[in-house]
């Protein structure tokens, strides 16, 4: 599929079937981006699992920190990267052979070849997203911090 | 000209946008969310809402529920990001410059803008340390050599109050972005309605929505939108968005909010601190504004038409100012800008000067006289005696706003019932 942008449909389909995500690029810092969205994630429902080697062992938000993503015992869900573009190569190749559903790449990370291979096993992709702001745009919050979410509904909706 | 991405038309955008019927009433019309302060779940979510690691709400002063459909609302219409609701256009210029600009910083102003613009920008930024550069935005190599290497935006009005020029902003955009820094544009007379410059390469919009958005004369407001585009990251000239941010212990808002960095930043810091929040009741005053903002548009651009092509052949009136006309420089411009009409505000010279342009004003009976625009009602003011009285007559000229212009923001009334009250008055100041 063309990556320059994704249905709602899709992302929320996503964002419903997912319950256990490996965060690759996961900092034990608070004020990190990543440490934003995994707390965000953890607070919606979603087990996080953080991998980074520099931080292997410690416990990040409660969870156990592993080496690599093969260390991660149990099933993965969702691999999230928030690792530079070309890092996002391999990585998605370990989500590929974890037999991960979805391989999901942060904003500014972008890996077309890792996309073609994870689509080509039967993964979903998503590149140049964060499942934080999606979550909260599709669910809601979004436009509580200002954001044009650009969901339209006369439905009541379930916030959060 | 790039197509907005959004699937829904604007009429639909303006009636529904950000407002979802509430999620624990069912209320279909947005509620007046008059709180200021919202209870936490727990310590956790409280340190959570304060790190801004979740969405929620804390303190009025930062965001509202209600403030927040507004913002969601009026950045849907632009094809923005994200906005800013302020509690006046003003503060939506100060959060602006507030965003972009550190002391010692400048910035590049086309010098036709409304008055208390030129005021703001050049008395009182001033106290800020912020430089602000007049030029004319139709000489665009002197708007080029004007943007140095301390300048951090690029601000014009379109069309601008009162005299209703209009800026080729597609090449203004490109001298913005060659020099690296944003094009802002306060698109309070247009509207989206009539034209949205974030499809015409501006980065953010500025509106007061004291005026047409809101519509009634009733609310102030204003609102900062952005694009999302601007990329803060790319020089070293933007710290606020690029660098950490001490008060939230080394946070670098545009690495951590990516294209919502100055949405967030403008909440987080800029309301926070500058203190200038959207009231809720204004907020839901302008949301039922925004509503029927496309049906007023075309009402008030037909008689704005009207109202100029009868001014253009009465023998008291010297010239017309509105690009609606063949006979305006602006012309063409609007047919490519602004096509659904060129707005509602215009000027006009009254023969006799500055004593008749006083009489004129005072003989109305319809139109109101008063230093406002973009209401249901017909407005008129003599700039020069009023809303411009501060600037000097060469600076009043430069802004098109001299000694016997008069500026007219047309209303929705019976077209008729207005050109008939305006014929009178111009027979009352002859006589």
């Amino acid at each position: 599929m063309l990556h320059h942008s994704y249905s709602d449909a899709y992302i929320r389909d996503i964002l419903r079937s997912v319950r256990t995500i490996a965060m690759v690029g996961a900092s034990p810092h608070w004020n990190r981006p990543s440490y934003f969205v995994m707390k965000y994630l953890q607070a919606k429902g979603f087990t996080v699992i953080p991998v980074n080697p520099v931080a292997a062992g410690q416990e990040i938000l409660g969870e156990q920190t592993y080496a690599t993503l093969a260390e991660v015992p149990g099933k993965v869900d969702m691999v999230d990267i928030f690792r530079n573009s070309e890092a996002a190569g391999p990585i998605t190749d370990e989500a590929i052979e974890k037999a991960a559903r979805v391989v999901w790449m942060q904003i500014g990370v972008r890996n077309d070849a890792a996309a073609a291979r994870a689509e080509e096993a039967g993964l979903k992709v998503v590149m140049n997203r964060c499942p934080k702001i999606e979550y909260a745009r599709l669910f809601g919050e979004l436009g509580w911090s200002g954001a044009n979410s650009g969901v339209i509904s006369s439905r009541r909706r379930r916030i959060g | 000209m790039p197509s907005p991405k959004n699937p829904y038309g604007i009429e639909t955008l303006a009636v529904h946008a950000g407002a979802s019927p509430d999620p624990t009433t069912g209320a279909r019309t947005t509620p007046i969310y008059q709180t200021t302060s919202y209870v936490f779940e727990d310590a956790d979510q409280a340190s959570s809402l304060f790190n801004l690691q979740s969405y929620g709400y804390v303190y009025t002063r930062i965001g509202n529920p209600t403030v927040s459909v507004l913002e969601e609302r009026i950045a849907a219409l632009e094809g923005g990001r994200g906005a800013i609701a302020t509690a006046s256009g003003h503060a939506a210029q100060m959060l602006a410059m507030f965003t972009l600009l550190s002391p010692g910083d400048e910035f590049v102003a086309a010098r036709r803008l409304y008055g208390g613009s030129i005021t703001q920008f050049t008395r009182t930024f001033r106290k800020f340390g912020w430089n602000c550069v007049l030029v004319d935005p139709d000489d665009l190599e002197a708007l080029r050599a004007a943007v140095g290497p301390k300048c951090k935006a690029i601000f014009v009005e379109s069309p601008a109050n009162p005299g209703g020029a209009i800026v080729d902003l597609e090449p203004v955009a490109d001298i913005a972005h060659d020099a690296g820094v944003p094009l802002i544009v306060d698109s309070t007379m247009a509207t989206p309605c009539l034209c949205r410059p974030l499809e015409w390469g501006a980065d953010l919009v500025v509106h007061s929505t004291t005026k047409f958005l809101s519509g009634h004369g009733n609310a102030l407001g204003g609102i900062l939108v952005d694009s999302g585009r601007f990329d803060w990251s790319a020089t070293d000239r933007f710290p606020s968005l690029s660098q950490p941010e001490a008060a939230y212990h080394g946070l670098r808002f545009h690495e951590t909010f990516g294209d919502l960095a100055l949405t967030v930043h403008g909440h987080a810091v800029g309301l926070r601190d500058l203190g200038a929040a959207m009231a809720p009741m204004n907020a839901f005053l302008t949301i039922t504004g925004c509503e029927t903002l496309p049906l007023r548009m075309e009402r008030h651009v037909q008689n704005a038409q009207a109202v100029a092509e009868f001014l253009e052949r009465h023998s008291s009136v010297s010239r017309v100012s509105y690009a609606g006309l063949p006979s305006s420089p602006y012309y063409e411009r609007a047919r490519k800008y602004m096509p659904k009409g060129a707005g509602a505000v215009f000027t006009f010279g009254v023969r006799g000067g500055y004593e008749a342009g006083l009489k004129v004003v005072e003989a109305c009976e319809i139109l109101s006289h008063l230093a406002n625009i973009g209401d249901t009602r017909s407005l008129i003011l003599h700039p020069a005696s009023t809303t411009h009285r501060q600037l000097t007559e060469e600076q009043q000229i430069a802004a098109g706003a001299g000694p016997d212009v008069i500026r007219l923001s047309v209303g929705i009334e019976s077209v008729d019932d207005i050109i008939r009250d305006l014929d009178q008055a111009l027979a009352a100041a002859a006589s």
